[in-house]
């Protein structure tokens, strides 16, 4: 079986955000990570592989710090990686993003497609099904449990008060949901393996984009922090005249009952 | 050709010649991140646990470690090793210390319990112990003190006699203090053949004569084991002899360079580990109606921290580059430990600049937490008891310091260092020593690069000095081999801070490593006059003790400089990052 898994490199979940002097998100000396949420996608394939065997590669488009998320990848357990660098790109949206990565999956050989739901970064959840539509791929999202038998995928995904189990006809693309599974650490020798796995390095004009099709069409037209919390309030003295005090406060100040 | 063990002493390499930590390659910084991943979800959680020593967890954590291949990285692959080398073996050392005392059993199963295998076995033990340390199957102690021999190591008592049938060893005596006794599967330890000829054994956990003492009630390191070990003819099988008969003193001391060099790795980490913690608190904690973070006082305390640990970082990645570099084609048996006893120097620096550099910084940890540091609640407490052990075990300070003088004159009388016309050299100079007068080359650190060459210089001095006057009777005179100890051990750290800083500077990122090498020379500094005038004081009287206490000052003059400035700022960089950094 032929998996392809699309991690996306984000922030560090501890990262500090700050805007630069232009305005923007400051990316200057910022731990970067592969997205959460994909390294569940990640281990799922992994799994899938040590069960049914076949090949699992992963494939990423973004900047040059993108190969150490592959690479992690890679020593966890992947086949080959492909890197569709950002280069000459100002800007991008997930339209971008989705186009990039459906072009390069239509040149590779795939019988299941997994990401994570959503990106910790931006949180937009948009660019596994953008992908999904562009191929013409039936998608399910937000899974917690997967099995594939006989050339269908059986997914099981929470919904309100209960569970939705989907079964769908491969190729697809599953997104995963926490829960779906526990990644494993990447052991010392596959980590020095890992140097030794194919990873391909490819540009927006290898694969023949350029210009309009890669163009946002979402443009972010500022930037700007959270005002900071205002200090908390604690309410001291007897329970009852400390709740008698917590009403009106919320009555009064916060105007919520 | 790196630089020959003992060398940084006689003379100067380029920045460029040396490793550290920005040297990394991809995968080391994937190991570092992979292993920061595993303590922080795996091991820390465990730490205060493991404090009460309950059934099974240490073990099963030893267990994932291994799974992981934490326990592998000195391990040949052929044996089921992942044969990482030195720098990884450091960086894993380094970051399992949040794991509190599992660092203690990692270590001491890794280094001293599992080296002295790679090193000395012979194909059958390897094949037959290897895997299992690999992979945390079977857990190594390391047994060599005994209640009468402790820093006197050779004075054991533990005698082995050959069976009458010739295939076991009976071996009779006690071990104590051992780390992980009561976790091993399998022990390295010494005994006297014949009560003479000095022998390495590796002795499995059920030989039938062989028992573990109670475990000891510890001042810290709680978690990890430390029992004594009994043997009452306790039956060893003649394969386990480890090495040759009569050669077990070659096993002990070298197994001890590749112990100590690493644990100097893992005091770096503890030392990291408690820097972030206290800028954290710092940060968070307020009096005065500001967090103390914004005080002066707290600032020095972080910023010199941070500086001690930035030059015990240095030195310990510059050890470890050299032992990649000269054990990169031999990885096990004789020619690995001729390579690694090379720098043997080199690694007594690190375990006494490691330990004492953690020791000042738990302090200093426990002092900005003020009250809170002594609550057990808090991290600080444990982090001082922890700490304390490191300057004692795998060979005390001071055996160290006394083995660094020692080593530098065995290699000088056999001709392998210079020393003598060296300090012949300096003799004629040093009549006309210029003043003071820094390099004037465009590059920064300038005065401290100066400062360094003179404090060589002084080493030379003082050493030949006393070379002289007592010739091979010097060790009779521990203080004034203490002295050349510690000029030796802060010549290296602050080479090894400076050369790291340039090197950074030279690639455009140098501006927190200048200063940090900066405040550590000017830390270090001063102490070089004092030690330079206590052994003048004794080694000559009269008209001569003051011609020579004045060329020790004009060695040790220096233009003081505003480190007030460079402290505040050093410990806006640890409170912006809420963490030691670079």
């Amino acid at each position: 079986m032929k998996i392809v898994v699309l991690p996306k490199q984000t922030f560090d979940t501890e990262a500090k955000i700050t805007l630069d002097a232009a305005g923007k998100i400051n990316r200057e000396g910022v731990n970067l990570i592969m997205n959460p949420y994909d390294e569940f996608a990640v281990e799922e394939a992994l799994r899938l592989k040590e069960k049914h065997g076949g090949e699992v590669t992963v494939v990423s488009f973004g900047g040059p710090k993108v190969p150490d998320i592959l690479r992690q990848a890679l020593a966890m357990g992947a086949d080959k990686a492909v890197h569709v660098g950002d280069e000459g790109l100002e800007e991008i949206d997930e339209h971008t993003t989705a186009t990039i990565l459906a072009k390069l999956l239509r040149d590779l050989e795939y019988d299941l497609i997994l990401a994570g739901w959503r990106a910790i970064d931006d949180g937009s959840a948009q660019v596994a099904g953008r992908v999904a539509e562009i191929l013409g791929l039936p998608m399910v999202n937000m899974v917690i449990k997967l099995d594939i038998a006989e050339g269908k995928a059986v997914a099981s995904r929470e919904i309100e008060g209960g569970y939705e189990v989907v079964e769908v006809p491969l190729p697809a693309v599953i997104t995963a949901q926490k829960g779906l599974n526990e990644p494993r650490y990447p052991t010392m020798k596959g980590i020095m393996q890992a140097k030794k796995k194919p990873m391909q390095k490819l540009t927006i004009a290898d694969l023949g984009l350029g210009g309009e099709e890669v163009a946002p069409k979402v443009r972010a037209r500022r930037y700007y922090l959270p005002s900071p919390r205002s200090q908390g309030k604690i309410i001291t003295g007897e329970p009852a005249e400390a709740a008698a005090e917590l009403v009106r406060l919320l009555r009064e100040e916060a105007k919520v009952v | 050709m790196p630089q020959k063990g003992g060398a940084f002493l006689l003379e100067d390499i380029s920045p460029q010649e040396m490793f550290t930590p920005e040297d990394f390659s991809d995968e080391h910084r994937m190991i570092q991140s992979t292993v920061a991943d595993f303590a922080a979800n795996e091991l820390a959680p465990k730490a205060e646990e493991l404090e009460h020593q309950p059934e099974g967890v240490m073990r099963e954590l030893m267990r994932k470690a291994g799974e992981l291949g934490l326990l592998s990285a000195d391990i040949p692959e052929e044996y089921g090793g992942a044969d990482l080398g030195k720098v990884a073996s450091c960086i894993i050392a380094e970051n399992v210390v949040p794991g509190g005392s599992f660092a203690v059993t990692h270590g001491a199963h890794t280094g001293i319990g599992t080296m002295p295998i790679v090193l000395f076995g012979n194909e059958e033990q390897k094949k037959k112990y290897l895997p299992g340390l690999a992979s945390g199957e079977l857990i190594a102690a390391y047994g060599l003190t005994e209640p009468n021999a402790g820093s006197d190591a050779l004075a054991i008592r533990t005698r082995a006699t050959l069976s009458p049938d010739g295939k076991y060893y009976l071996l009779n005596g006690e071990k104590m203090f051992i780390t992980n006794a009561g976790l091993a599967d399998i022990y390295i330890t010494y005994a006297k053949v014949d009560g003479e000829k000095f022998t390495g054994f590796i002795v499995e956990r059920n030989t039938p004569g062989f028992s573990l003492g109670q475990e000891e009630k510890k001042m810290g390191i709680k978690g990890s084991s430390t029992r004594s070990l009994i043997f009452e003819d306790a039956k060893v099988p003649v394969e386990n002899v480890l090495g040759e008969i009569g050669k077990g003193h070659l096993i002990a001391f070298n197994a001890l360079n590749i112990g100590r060099f690493k644990l100097g790795a893992a005091c770096v980490g503890s030392c990291k580990l408690a820097l972030e913690h206290a800028a954290k608190y710092a940060l968070q904690r307020v009096q005065f109606g500001r967090p103390i973070a914004k005080f002066g006082l707290i600032q020095h305390k972080l910023a010199m921290m941070a500086a001690k640990t930035y030059a015990a970082e240095s030195v310990v990645y510059r050890i470890a580059g050299l032992l990649d570099e000269v054990t990169a084609d031999k990885k096990e048996g004789p020619a690995a430990v001729e390579a690694i006893s090379e720098y043997a120097i080199e690694c007594s620096i690190a375990k006494v600049l490691g330990s004492e550099a953690l020791d000042y910084v738990v302090d200093e940890m426990v002092q900005i937490y003020g009250g809170y540091g002594y609550i057990q609640e808090y991290p600080a407490e444990r982090f001082y008891r922890d700490s304390r052990i490191n300057r004692i075990f795998e060979g005390t300070n001071e055996i160290n310091r006394l083995l660094i003088p020692a080593t530098i004159a065995r290699r000088a009388m056999k001709g392998q260092l210079n020393f003598l016309g060296a300090a012949k050299a300096l003799a004629q100079e040093i009549l006309n020593l210029r003043p003071f007068l820094p390099a004037d080359d465009g590059q920064p650190l300038a005065q401290e690069r100066q400062m360094l060459a003179m404090a060589k210089k002084l080493f030379l001095f003082l050493g030949g000095q006393a070379v002289e006057k007592y010739m091979d009777k010097l060790a009779e005179q521990q203080e004034i081999v203490a002295i050349l100890a510690d000029l030796a051990i802060q010549i290296y750290a602050m080479e090894s801070a400076v050369l790291r800083a340039l090197k950074a500077h030279a690639a455009g990122q140098g501006e927190k490593k200048l200063l940090l090498a900066k405040l550590y020379v000017h830390d270090v500094y001063p102490l070089l006059e004092r030690w330079a005038r206590e052994a003048v004081c004794y080694l000559f009287e009269g008209d001569m003790r003051q011609t020579q206490l004045s060329i020790a000052r004009r060695l040790t003059k220096y233009q003081p400089e505003d480190l007030i400035s460079a402290r505040r700022q050093v410990a806006a960089w640890v409170l912006e990052a809420e963490k030691y950094t670079t």
